[in-house]
């Protein structure tokens, strides 16, 4: 299986094809999480680096775990303790890390844009694990891993995503995504919140019940505290109630509705405690399926040998 | 005595409507006359068969960076890049360090360029000292040291209060103000115009109404306060609607536009995969906004092209986009930008670009020069009209690179600027 892409820096410029290619490589892979001895030789002698910006717990963990089931070496720069507290420019660290010959470096930062610096300037295969409000694209793959296994398709979805649009990379990478594979995506939350154009790809609504009416999936976005300063809100009490995610506004969607969030969650701004524990969660299915799809995007990227993935 | 005769050129000098094959003769530093076939009688000849020969092109608005800034440009490299791109004047900026906000800054400027530089350079001084938008700068102090104009450029005069006070005591020394159009509050951490493809990259957004408010404020004080008002590198339709309504009633209102939006839009940012050369303040803006400003050359409501010449280190620009520098170069871009995007593109008479590049420079600001009148300044811009280039940045005379435009192919580009009837530059 041969995939035509060095860089994964977002979904917006892959075929349909090529994400249902990464999709299928992560169901393929995702059994050997479940053998006794959870490692294969797919990726030896393949140096991955995971050089995060900012902090982060799923994606990180579940970058490293996936490195290690392929048998790439890896190692985690956290910036904090690194050249990065002494001033050191973002090339000048993506050009000392070069020179060590890695393969391919994940990396999450804080500008958008950031990664595509690195994929112009550098050699080695480069991988958003996130970059500012622009794309987190694995995280898109594996919320259409589990939708898709839940749901057996993604083709006629409908799929709401709400809340704080604005600063979402993941929302952005899963509008792509659940687009172009046919999904309907609505979007919903405060107008603060919502930027300009996004009316021109999805369904846009600043209700949640009437983005909620008959979904087969919504998708909470994490209300970061920090933006009620901006005054994108007045209150995270009048955020809960006009936009929140309760019991009885998931009883308008369908019966086997999924409720995703990202994570890290506000219980009791953007979905209530309940929900985010109710039935129809599968918000810990992401965080297992997020391994599998890292391990098919490094797979693929890194080109390993088919039989050793076996 | 020393005598230039330009010879066998075809002569466009809107200030006089003339276009037609004549002989330009400079002497002494002025224009001595035009006319067909002038003897040369000693002269020193400047063949001009198949060159356009016009009033030489002023740009109101460069960023030379000296004193303060020489690793980005100096007053010498500054002003041979403008020679090199067909500008024999240029106005600098006060936003050096320290800010030209006093005679003696002023007057080393002037010193400096007299020594040093290849074209005139007219020093604009601050509106407020340190361009702080607290306390008047000394008008009058400035204008005698050799300012042409006051700017705070770079940020706007944030308060409605302090603009209408200059603006009244301006009038003092009949000298324009500038004003760089920007709402603060609007514009707090944005890296580029605000709309569909800000949102697909996640970057945060100026939107043109945040410039569109202050031009109209602007407005408002020049029509209050009977001062005259100039809106630096206007970039929005609603900001040159704002300009054309001022106009119609009378209010001393002028208004520049750069070639990076007229030719650019904020698409560039998405095509070029987040470069930073696409990075500038005012942002490049979307397609409706980017045809209204064509249109507004055309019908005159833009009085000038400037080209905000922003030089930049590497070090400025290479790195992530929300933490680079704004802005580009322009000097050695906008005359061949112009010719083949605007007069190759038929969408403007060469007369009239050089009206926006010379006459019209020369008038908002008061300077001598943008005509070749008998007596005016031997400044003269000499272009070939089917000379085809590829921009190529690492032949800037500019000490800085920051352009989108490198490898652009363009037809139409300077041939030799003369300053004060001395060749200053010339194609080689």
């Amino acid at each position: 299986m041969s995939f035509p892409h060095r860089h994964l820096l977002g979904i917006e410029p892959l075929e349909p094809t090529e994400i249902l290619t990464i999709l299928d490589t992560a169901d393929a892979l995702r059994e050997i999480l479940d053998r006794p001895i959870k490692k294969v030789p797919a990726l030896r002698g393949k140096t991955v680096v995971n050089l995060f910006y900012e902090p982060s717990t799923r994606t990180r963990s579940s970058f490293e775990i996936a490195e290690r089931v392929l048998s790439a070496d890896s190692l985690s720069i956290a910036t904090a303790a690194s050249s990065v507290t002494k001033g050191e420019t973002l090339l000048d660290t993506a050009r000392n890390l070069e020179a060590m010959n890695p393969d391919m470096v994940i990396m999450r930062h804080a500008s958008s844009g950031a990664p595509h610096m690195l994929a112009r300037h550098c050699r080695f295969s480069v991988v958003n694990a996130g970059d500012g409000a622009h794309e987190h694209p694995t995280q898109a793959l594996l919320d259409a891993l589990t939708m898709r296994q839940k749901k057996g398709r993604l083709k006629g979805l409908r799929v709401a995503i709400v809340g704080d649009i604005l600063h979402s990379r993941v929302a952005r990478s899963n509008l792509w995504l659940l687009t172009k594979l046919g999904a309907s995506v609505v979007l919903a939350g405060p107008p603060t919140l919502i930027p300009p154009g996004f009316e021109r790809m999805a369904e846009v609504t600043h209700r949640i019940d009437e983005a909620v009416e008959g979904a087969d999936v919504v998708m909470m976005l994490r209300i970061q505290l920090e933006r009620m300063s901006g005054g994108f809100f007045p209150t995270t009490r009048e955020y809960h109630r006009v936009f929140g995610l309760t019991e009885e506004r998931v009883r308008r969607a369908k019966k086997d509705v999924l409720v995703m969030h990202p994570g890290p969650m506000n219980r009791g701004v953007e979905i209530a405690s309940e929900v985010a524990d109710g039935p129809y969660s599968v918000i810990l299915d992401q965080v297992t399926n997020g391994v599998a799809v890292r391990m098919a995007v490094l797979y693929l990227l890194l080109g390993g040998s088919a039989e050793a993935a076996s | 005595m020393s005598r230039l005769l330009v010879k066998g050129g075809r002569v466009v000098d809107p200030s006089q409507g003339i276009d037609r094959a004549l002989d330009v003769l400079l002497e002494d530093g002025k224009v001595e006359k035009l006319a067909p076939r002038i003897p040369a009688r000693g002269a020193e000849l400047i063949e001009a068969g198949g060159l356009v020969v016009c009033p030489g092109f002023i740009d109101i608005h460069t960023h030379l960076r000296e004193p303060g800034r020489e690793d980005k440009e100096t007053i010498a490299s500054g002003t041979r890049a403008a020679a090199a791109g067909g500008f024999t004047a240029v106005c600098a900026m006060p936003n050096t360090h320290p800010v030209n906000d006093t005679a003696g800054i002023t007057r080393a400027i002037v010193e400096k360029a007299r020594a040093e530089g290849s074209v005139r350079v007219y020093p604009i001084g601050a509106i407020t000292r340190g361009q702080l938008g607290e306390e008047l700068a000394e008008f009058g102090d400035l204008q005698e040291a050799g300012c042409v104009a006051f700017s705070d450029d770079g940020k706007p005069v944030a308060s409605a209060r302090m603009m209408r006070r200059a603006l009244e005591y301006a009038r003092t020394f009949g000298l324009v103000l500038i004003d760089h159009c920007e709402e603060p509050t609007l514009a707090e951490k944005a890296c580029m115009n605000e709309g569909p493809v800000s949102t697909v990259l996640g970057l945060r957004g100026a939107p043109a109404a945040g410039e569109a408010i202050m031009v109209e404020r602007d407005v408002l004080l020049a029509e209050l306060t009977g001062g005259r008002v100039h809106i630096a590198h206007l970039s929005a339709a609603a900001s040159l609607d704002a300009v054309r309504r001022g106009k119609a009633r009378g209010v001393k209102v002028t208004a520049e536009v750069t070639p990076h939006h007229l030719f650019l839009t904020d698409e560039a940012v998405r095509e070029t995969g987040y470069d930073t050369n696409t990075k500038m303040n005012p942002p490049l803006r979307a397609e409706p906004d980017r045809a209204a400003l064509i249109e507004g050359l055309r019908d005159g409501t833009i009085d000038c092209i400037a080209t905000d010449h922003a030089p930049h280190t590497v070090d400025d620009k290479h790195v992530e986009y929300d933490q680079a520098a704004f802005g580009i170069v322009g000097l050695e871009t906008a005359v061949p930008l112009c010719l083949d995007r605007l007069v190759g593109a038929g969408l403007v008479e060469l007369s009239q670009l050089v009206a926006l590049l010379s006459t019209n420079p020369a008038r908002v600001l008061g300077l001598a020069g943008g005509t070749l009148a008998p007596g005016s300044p031997a400044d003269l811009t000499l272009l070939d009209l089917t000379k085809r280039r590829t921009v190529d940045p690492a032949r800037f005379e500019s000490r800085s690179r920051n352009t989108p435009f490198g490898g652009l192919a363009l037809r139409g580009w300077p041939a030799a600027t003369i300053v004060a009837g001395r060749v200053a530059w010339k194609a080689s």
